[in-house]
């Protein structure tokens, strides 16, 4: 069943048309990966599906419902969570608050029953913060949950920000550029986590430069360039694919 | 509820109790008016707080909710309905207790809105009128959400000036006081101490439900708005509803502070109203520390006793300009934020141990 269905998407920045005419579908359960040399249009393509960018053409659909053009909140409710390639984290709260952010659309305490600390918010806090921790558990952070999250090592906050996306519950996970920053042993940690990830239900659609981590563990590979599709296929076809050779490896003359 | 927050709000209400008792036994009662007046600037200040140091936006215009809660309810309870009695919703007001008939200074009898319902009326206006404007102007940031606010900040101004129902540059006196218990209320010959207390009761509770809201999922969200919006949002945090909320509480309480001033004074004037007014509350949330609402709170309360008793005299707008740059330059987290032990440190630097990394 496809999850997240991408039709045709367009989209121009000035004269350059960064995305042009690309469709693909992420199934359920997979792992699906867009590469692409730089300036290939991944990171656009990435935020025109996760609807963080309005495409000048195409729909983009997760489980039925239009999302392209539509304030990223309301996505999240759909249950699509994100990480950025430079972290987001939230300043000045902890690793756990951050995490607890995560938990927003799972809690539904609003201004009124939050002033007055109504019974069924005790419980709710208590909930969310058992989850939160868990998942901080889960990245093998727990011990930082009290640390302010900014001030954490470049990895631990990848760890925190993941944590948070998890915390959604989310039914699909966009990772843009996961393993950026990355040393080697950090990056065939995430590896093993992001197929952990998807053995436990959540599909996953990332953008990623590190082809080691691609083919190792993607169902399916997209390959974009200039803002094209030029291949979509599993990790093995890909790579024996004579244009994608080409666009990464340079002409053949040369 | 939290031991924590209720030990906070335990500490403030002794803090009431013993300055009052110190306040009759060194003869100085009289400052316990100046104390009360604070006490509802204070509302103000505390509101503007959550707005600017929890959900980290600007506005300069929260005077001129304080004067749109004011006005609203000084116009309903002062403008005598007498003459248009016949009138049918005067009538139908009258019938369901909306009114009270009561004598002015001049003797004369006057038919006008009691004071509760032109509360009520007063604090929901200013939230209409505080969403009316959020909705377009919060999608602004910064310096532009700063200029629009002042922008309705000066319309305020002129229009409380220049309006003679509003009494114009004399603004309105004989503001009836606000009943709130038997032989208790809000102005009038109310007794000074219970004034105090009932400005103190407000300012507890009102604190009691802004660090609820502070340590909560809103609270949480608030935050992460101001930490990173773009992430708060792929969170799930509908940012812009999160941002028009604050900003209709927190202009729901100046417009609740401007009522609760003008019948405590018995009048209210357009100064109230005015830009500098508006700067001065950004400045005090400055001292207190963003995202700081005991600092906000004791901040506000020292400032506005120390300006209401004169002690800044003339150049009192100055004063609060120039607080506003020092803070802003020096401790742009507030002054409770400053790390005493390292500015002592800098003072003496040469002690032999080896200055720390960072």
């Amino acid at each position: 069943m496809a999850l997240l269905e991408v039709s045709s998407l367009s989209k121009s920045f000035g004269g350059v048309r960064a995305v042009r005419d690309v469709s693909f579908v992420v199934r359920q359960g997979m792992i699906k990966a867009l590469i692409g040399p730089n300036g290939a249009g991944k990171t656009t393509l990435f935020n025109l599906a996760s609807g963080f960018v309005p495409p000048d053409s195409g729909v983009v659909r997760f489980d039925g419902h239009a999302i392209q053009g539509q304030p990223p909140h309301r996505s999240a409710a759909l249950g699509l969570a994100r990480t950025f390639q430079n972290i987001k984290l939230f300043a000045g709260m902890t690793a756990l608050e951050n995490v607890m952010v995560g938990r927003h659309i799972r809690s539904r305490a609003g201004f009124l029953a939050s002033m007055l600390h109504l019974p069924f918010t005790w419980r709710e806090e208590a909930d969310v913060r058992r989850r939160s921790l868990e998942m901080l558990d889960f990245m093998g952070i727990a011990s930082l949950a009290d640390m302010e999250a900014t001030s954490l090592a470049y990895g631990q906050q990848r760890a925190v920000e993941l944590a948070r996306a998890l915390a959604c519950e989310p039914r699909m996970l966009l990772l843009d550029e996961p393993a950026a920053g990355l040393n080697m042993r950090e990056t065939v940690e995430l590896s093993r986590l992001i197929v952990r990830i998807r053995d436990s239900g959540i599909t996953v659609l990332l953008v990623e430069h590190d082809m080691s981590l691609v083919m190792g563990i993607s169902d399916e590979v997209v390959v974009l360039s200039y803002g094209e599709k030029i291949a979509e296929a599993d990790p093995a076809t890909v790579q024996k694919d004579p244009q994608v050779i080409r666009i990464y490896l340079g002409e053949e003359e040369c | 509820m939290r031991p924590a927050l209720l030990r906070q709000v335990a500490a403030f209400v002794a803090t009431v109790v013993v300055i009052q008792l110190a306040s009759v036994a060194g003869e100085k009662a009289f400052l316990l008016t100046q104390l009360t007046m604070s006490a509802y600037y204070t509302l103000v200040v505390l509101g503007l707080s959550l707005f600017m140091g929890y959900a980290g936006q600007i506005s300069l215009g929260h005077a001129a909710f304080f004067a749109v809660g004011g006005y609203t309810s000084a116009v309903m309870t002062t403008f005598d309905l007498g003459p248009f009695r016949s009138t049918a919703w005067v009538a139908a007001a009258g019938k369901v207790g909306l009114l009270a008939t009561r004598t002015d200074a001049f003797g004369s009898q006057v038919l006008a809105f009691h004071p509760w319902p032109a509360m009520a009326c007063a604090v929901l206006l200013t939230a209409a009128i505080a969403f009316a404007v959020g909705v377009p102007v919060l999608k602004l940031k910064g310096h532009y959400l700063a200029m629009a606010t002042l922008g309705l900040g000066t319309i305020v101004y002129s229009v409380a000036l220049g309006t003679a129902t509003l009494g114009a540059a004399d603004g309105i006196s004989g503001v009836p006081p606000l009943p709130v218990l038997p032989g208790i209320a809000v102005g009038g010959n109310g007794s000074r101490i219970a004034n105090y207390y009932v400005a103190g009761t407000v300012l507890a509770v009102s604190m009691l439900l802004l660090l609820n809201l502070v340590h909560s999922r809103v609270g949480r969200a608030l935050r992460a708005i101001h930490g990173a919006e773009d992430a708060a949002s792929a969170m799930g945090v509908d940012t812009a509803h999160y941002k028009v909320r604050t900003f209709v509480l927190s202009a729901a309480m100046a417009g609740l502070a401007g009522v609760l001033l003008t019948h405590y004074n018995g009048s209210i004037g357009p100064s109230e109203a005015s830009i500098m007014k508006s700067v001065k509350y950004v400045a005090i949330v400055a001292v207190g520390g963003m995202g700081s609402l005991w600092g906000t709170l004791a901040a506000s309360m020292v400032l506005n006793f120390l300006s209401l008793r004169g002690y800044f005299g003339t150049l009192d707008d100055a004063v609060f300009g120039t607080i506003l740059v020092v803070v802003m330059l020096f401790a742009p987290q507030g002054i409770l934020a400053i790390d005493l032990r390292r500015a002592l440190r800098f003072l003496r630097p040469t002690r032999g141990a080896p200055a720390e990394p960072g």
